[in-house]
């Protein structure tokens, strides 16, 4: 299941609350004001890390270039609207909304 | 694939249209079919016609109608929540049409996924 | 009969309704409520999972006559008669407002996350409100 997050971890819970559901194995994609999450060294950094040891972490591109975002945490992968589909090809969505 | 989509935020307030309709295009550009885009909650003010941003600005409506024409996608407003918030048969956008959700329901039945996007 | 069952099964989606805004302040819980009533008529394997805020339209004592809207935690109580039976909350949620389910309207299964999690990935369709 791919679950995506598109609020910014300052402003909302969405993404300490889809953790808690998270079963291990499944990617977890930022966008939207979501990407906020994957800049690197800010204090949201350490847990990104812990999500990293047991699911990939995606962030989309054009979100992270549209909000100035040029560094992202370690191990973050980016994808665009079409790597997007690929995961949506892959796995039912779960959108923490 | 056939993929349906949920779109559950208004036009403009949230990036949530924009982020739909980026990956509508996507998908058909892969190859997959987008067979509908349900437009629920105050995502039903997405295809009134009335709407007329300045003119460097994207005009939303007019993406869902010509997505609409281009490859044959539904773009579907909620009846209840249409009536809700006065959008009706007559400020409808080419493409657009009110339905129930029961649609919705056959929706997220016959296709691979449902998608949501909103606030 | 056995084989036609299975065949039935396979036409039947599993679909959950994770519902997380309080319930007056924004619209998404009544008109997601709207959603489930309808698609409880299409006999599909459906689930609302309240977590967070959501847990807050079960509450008991609501009385929204003096903020002009119409009340409808009370409509959670038909939802029986719909056959919408799996109503789970999370209980990570549920202790975190001081809350317990003597303060909720209607019987609901308290899960652990992770139990939510797992039904989570076993869903066809999952809408968020």
């Amino acid at each position: 299941m791919l679950h995506t997050i598109n609020k910014s971890p300052f402003a909302s819970d969405s993404l300490e609350t889809c953790i808690r559901f998270l079963e291990p194995g499944d990617p977890v994609l930022f966008i939207e004001d979501g990407v906020y999450a994957v800049q690197a060294a800010n204090s949201f950094s350490p847990l990104i890390e812990i999500i990293l040891k047991s699911n990939p972490v995606f962030a989309l591109q054009p979100d992270l270039d549209a909000r100035g975002i040029t560094l992202v945490d370690n191990g973050v992968k980016t994808l665009d609207y079409e790597g997007f589909v690929g995961l949506v090809e892959e796995h039912q969505v779960n959108s923490w909304l | 694939m056939k993929i349906g989509i949920l779109l559950k935020e208004g036009p403009y307030n949230h990036q949530a249209s924009d982020t739909a309709w980026k990956f509508a295009e996507a998908a058909i550009k892969m190859g997959h079919t987008v067979d509908a885009v349900f437009l629920y909650n105050d995502g039903v003010s997405n295809v009134t016609k009335l709407m007329d941003p300045p003119q460097d600005d994207r005009n939303i409506a007019h993406r869902w109608s010509e997505l609409s024409k281009q490859h044959g996608v539904e773009i579907l407003a909620c009846i209840a929540a249409s009536k809700r918030r006065g959008i009706n048969d007559d400020v409808l956008i080419e493409g657009g049409s009110i339905t129930g959700l029961g649609t919705l329901t056959d929706i997220a039945i016959r296709n691979d996924r449902l998608v949501t996007f909103g606030d | 009969m056995a084989n036609m069952e299975l065949e039935e099964n396979a036409n039947v989606k599993k679909i959950m309704h994770v519902l997380r805004h309080a319930p007056h302040g924004t619209i998404y819980t009544y008109e997601g409520l709207e959603m489930i009533l309808i698609m409880a008529a299409y006999e599909q394997d459906l689930s609302l999972a309240f977590i967070g805020d959501g847990i807050y339209a079960l509450k008991k004592n609501q009385d929204t006559a003096g903020i002009g809207i119409k009340g409808f935690a009370r409509t959670f109580m038909a939802l029986d008669g719909y056959d919408v039976e799996k109503l789970y909350v999370d209980q990570h949620s549920l202790e975190e407002r001081g809350l317990t389910v003597e303060d909720l309207v209607v019987d609901v299964e308290v899960m652990s996350s992770a139990e939510i999690g797992r039904l989570m990935k076993e869903q066809d369709v999952i809408i968020h409100h």
